[in-house]
């Protein structure tokens, strides 16, 4: 079925700067999320894909430069996630317990 | 064939991304979010970062996740209610994104247009030898003080979640 | 030859008696203070008979740099020559008598080691004034003893009298002081210096054109100075109420020693005011009046203190008078012995107020001849003396000075007799209405003990003899610029018979008649009162100058600027500027966690941007 296909078609390359703006697209994405969620867990997830994107960007450059550095950097990011993740959703317990509610906005007692 | 799987992937993060912002219910999210790390798994391979792609799959997408889930069904976590405060996030949260958006793409564009194009297989280098050996080489001490952090992580989330003892 | 040793000594006996007194027996503090002063005196007498310095010549010891600022530096000089050497041995000689005398006088007061310590201060201030080489040295004691002098006239300080009187002392020399600040600041600016020497020689060789106004301005200045210190019109109002410290100290401070310091200073200016006529004339012109007009209020005063401090007032008029003629000799050779003969008068009355317990006013005294024979003695020799009473010491002066006013302005010398006169007049005013007729007290009098008579009788001695036995404007030819007048004979025969004439009226007027003092002011009594009254001048600088200022302090300075501008404004102001700049930033903080997120992209945006319009993180 290859044949069917334009020569062109699977020597075609991506350029770099794709992924870079797709890791923008999806940085910019996670950001609106945060700020326009009212779950506290769907804004933790929203930080997730955050964090994400920047790994996907990081992976890039790794490729441009030629060196691992950028994926070692990508796995200390995805470890630190890890822990940060089972903290956070600890700590998303205790206020569930406390305050019996999940809204963001609820939470405001240490203000002005 | 690089092309092909790069906009499909692309647009299956893109989509997965979309709709964890916009679905009402947490776990519905949170599969959208399992959908978008997959696509970034994939993109990773296309990019040869072999062991990071097993990584996501494995860490993220197969234990985070799975912790949210987890947390999602325990709290019983409901659709969201409508809230009166926050009129400043509402305000300026689009418009300061797609300001930083566009910024970003002029400055990646303008910046990076002369740098290489990817190709798949064109990176060798990110196998599990190449990673484990810079990892146990030149990375050694952040990889120890990681493991402590996890450590101090497990300590952290078992005393914040554990019930009072009366 | 240590000369720092001559001020210094004084000033351990003070610091012994300050530090030490409240444990110490009363002989030991008499016997510290009157040592130190006594070891000084002694010192002195060592120095100028191992070497008297030649007219013109002096020694110095300069110990250290104390200002060195680009062009000018000013070093800690000690210096000694003949007029610096007249000058210590009065201040130390009659010093070390009048500390003996208080030794005996001050001894049923409480505070006596405080007196003896302040005292003691005193003598320090004044040597370092006298033996200074240069101007801020000069001035640096100017203000101690103004300082001492506050301290010793408000002595009884619970007495509100007494302390008014202090402040006013002070407050008065202030006004002086900055006079010769100001001319020292000029003196700097034109000379580039404030050593004597240096100014001396310097004068000489200014250009006339160039020179005669800053010179008469700065000898103006150090007018208004000596004015302040040695109670001059218009500057003269605290000495009548500096009575109100204990005698020794009016005896000591109040007309030995501090008030000559006025004249001191223009003798050391002396080559600068010679280059200056009009700052002379002045001077002349002021001598003058205080003489006179001083001399018109003691003719009536009722206090014996009062009548010896306008007298006091009068005599440095006249040491002022000859400064101002150009006779500065003549002037210093007053100074020493007004010292002798106004010494003993102060201490002299002072044995009277103690044996009468403690009655100042000379209506309540009377027929004390018999009961208190020294002190009677003593007095009259000193009377005499300043008088004017040919061959006493206080005669040799004065006829000094009028020579020289007559040769300055003849109507200057008429004056002089006339106030020299009145002199005569109401001194032994004093002596008749004190030791004749009869006693109208309730008192028991009794004669001084001896630490207090044997000082009255040296001084009564010095009085006499001093006159004769120390040609002073001969020891000082070559160091003070004379002028000479021929000696002439009838001048002095006028002035002595003026003396005569004084104490003849004054006579007729309590002793033989004694009613006539009382009718005669009974007929004039608007004159009487007003002088009486000391033609109303502590009112009319109360009105004119105090009030307004008590007035402007109190409702501009206090209530105005200090309770609302700075309590109000500034200190509250600061703080309920901070209390509402935190109400606005804590509206920041609203809770919302969603609204710190949109904080944070924002300022990420806005650094983002930032970097890469301004080129980039290159």
């Amino acid at each position: 079925m290859t044949h069917l296909l334009p020569p062109e078609f699977f020597t075609a390359t991506v350029p770099l700067h794709a992924y870079l703006i797709l890791s923008a697209i999806l940085f910019a994405i996670g950001a609106c999320g945060f700020l326009f969620r009212k779950n506290i867990i769907t804004v933790y997830m929203c930080i997730e894909l955050m964090l994400n994107a920047v790994n996907l960007s990081f992976v890039t450059f790794s490729y441009q430069f030629g060196k691992v550095d950028g994926q070692i950097y990508s796995f200390f990011v995805m470890v630190v996630a890890a822990a940060e993740a089972a903290v956070g959703l600890a700590i998303i317990l205790t206020i569930f317990r406390n305050r019996n509610t999940l809204q963001i906005d609820e939470i405001d007692t240490l203000k002005n | 064939m690089d092309v092909i799987l790069f906009t499909f992937f692309a647009l299956v993060a893109i989509v997965g991304a979309v709709s964890l912002v916009l679905q009402k219910h947490p776990i519905s999210s949170a599969l959208s979010l399992v959908s978008v790390m997959v696509a970034l798994a994939v993109l990773f391979l296309l990019l040869g970062a072999e062991f990071i792609a097993a990584a996501q799959l494995v860490v993220y997408s197969g234990a985070i996740m799975v912790l949210f889930v987890f947390v999602i069904m325990l709290l019983n976590a409901g659709a969201e209610r409508e809230s009166r405060k926050g009129g400043l996030a509402q305000f300026l949260g689009l418009p300061l994104t797609a300001i930083l958006l566009v910024f970003a793409s002029t400055v990646i564009t303008q910046s990076m247009s002369n740098a290489k194009a990817v190709k798949f297989g064109a990176f060798a280098g990110g196998g599990p030898r190449e990673v484990g050996w810079e990892l146990f080489t030149r990375y050694l001490l952040p990889f120890e003080v990681t493991s402590i952090l996890i450590l101090i992580a497990i300590a952290g989330a078992v005393v914040l979640a554990r019930k009072e003892i009366d | 030859m240590q000369l720092w040793l001559i001020p210094i000594l004084p000033l351990l006996g003070a610091a012994l008696n300050g530090l030490t007194g409240r444990r110490t027996s009363q002989g030991l503090q008499s016997a510290i203070a009157v040592g130190s002063v006594l070891l000084s005196f002694l010192w002195v007498v060592k120095i100028l008979l191992a070497g008297m310095p030649a007219p013109g010549a002096e020694i110095r010891e300069s110990y250290f740099t104390w200002i060195s600022s680009g062009n000018f530096s000013l070093s800690v000089d000690l210096v000694v020559d003949r007029l610096s050497a007249v000058m210590l041995l009065v201040v130390t000689g009659i010093g070390t008598l009048i500390h003996i005398y208080a030794t005996s006088y001050m001894s049923h007061e409480g505070g006596f080691y405080r007196f003896f310590t302040y005292l003691n201060l005193f003598m320090f201030f004044m040597l370092v004034l006298v033996l200074s080489g240069n101007f801020l040295l000069l001035f640096v004691g100017w203000e101690g003893v103004g300082l001492c002098s506050y301290l010793l006239i408000g002595f009884y300080f619970l007495k509100k009298s007494a302390s008014d009187a202090g402040k006013k002392a002070f407050i008065v020399n202030r006004i002086g002081d900055f006079g010769v600040l100001l001319a020292m600041l000029l003196l700097i600016n034109t000379f580039g210096s404030l050593d004597f020497a240096t100014i001396a020689a310097n004068v000489k060789t200014m250009p006339v054109e160039l020179s005669a106004g800053i010179l008469t301005a700065i000898c103006l200045l150090l007018l208004l100075g000596a004015a302040g210190k040695s109670a001059q019109i218009p500057l003269y109002t605290w000495l009548p109420d500096a009575m109100e410290g204990p005698t020794p100290v009016s005896a000591l401070i109040h007309a030995a020693t501090m008030v000559t310091a006025g004249v001191y200073l223009c003798c050391r200016a002396a080559a600068l005011f010679e280059h200056a006529p009009i700052a002379q004339d002045t001077i002349a012109y002021i001598g003058l009046a205080t003489a006179f007009f001083a001399a018109t209020i003691g003719l009536v005063q009722n206090d014996i203190k009062k009548v010896y401090a306008y007298s006091t007032v009068s005599q440095l008029g006249f040491m002022f008078l000859a400064v101002g003629s150009g006779a500065y000799a003549a002037a210093i050779f007053h100074v020493v012995t007004h010292a002798f003969f106004k010494a003993l008068l102060f201490l002299g009355s002072g044995s009277v107020i103690h044996a009468l317990e403690g009655e100042q006013d000379m209506r309540q005294m009377g027929g004390l001849r018999a009961k208190l024979p020294i002190t009677f003695f003593t007095l009259l020799t000193g009377a005499l003396a300043i008088a004017g009473f040919p061959f006493f010491s206080g005669w040799y002066s004065k006829e000094a000075i009028l020579s020289a006013a007559h040769g300055h302005a003849p109507w200057m010398f008429w004056v002089a007799v006339l106030t020299a006169m009145m002199t005569a007049f109401y001194v032994f005013r004093t002596i008749w209405l004190t030791f004749f007729g009869e006693y109208k007290g309730h008192a028991h009098p009794h004669e001084s003990p001896a630490a207090m008579w044997i000082p009255l009788a040296v001084l009564a001695g010095l009085s006499v003899a001093g006159g004769f036995l120390f040609n002073v404007p001969h020891f000082l030819e070559g160091v003070l610029p004379a002028h000479e007048h021929a000696h002439d004979l009838t001048l002095e025969i006028i002035g002595s018979a003026a003396g005569l004439a004084g104490i003849a009226l004054s006579y007729l007027f309590y002793v033989a008649s004694p009613g006539l003092a009382d009718s005669c002011a009974a007929s004039f009594s608007g004159l009487y009162n007003l002088v009486y009254n000391k033609y109303f001048v502590d009112e009319v600088y109360d009105a004119a100058v105090v009030h307004p200022l008590e007035r402007t302090s109190r409702n501009i300075l206090w209530r105005f600027i200090d309770q609302n501008v700075i309590d109000e404004g500034m200190v509250h102001g600061a703080t309920t500027g901070a209390l509402s700049l935190g109400h606005l930033f804590r509206m920041l903080q609203g809770g919302v966690v969603r609204n710190y997120a949109a904080w944070v992209v924002l300022g990420a945006v806005f650094i983002f941007s930032a970097f890469s319009l301004l080129g980039g993180g290159r």
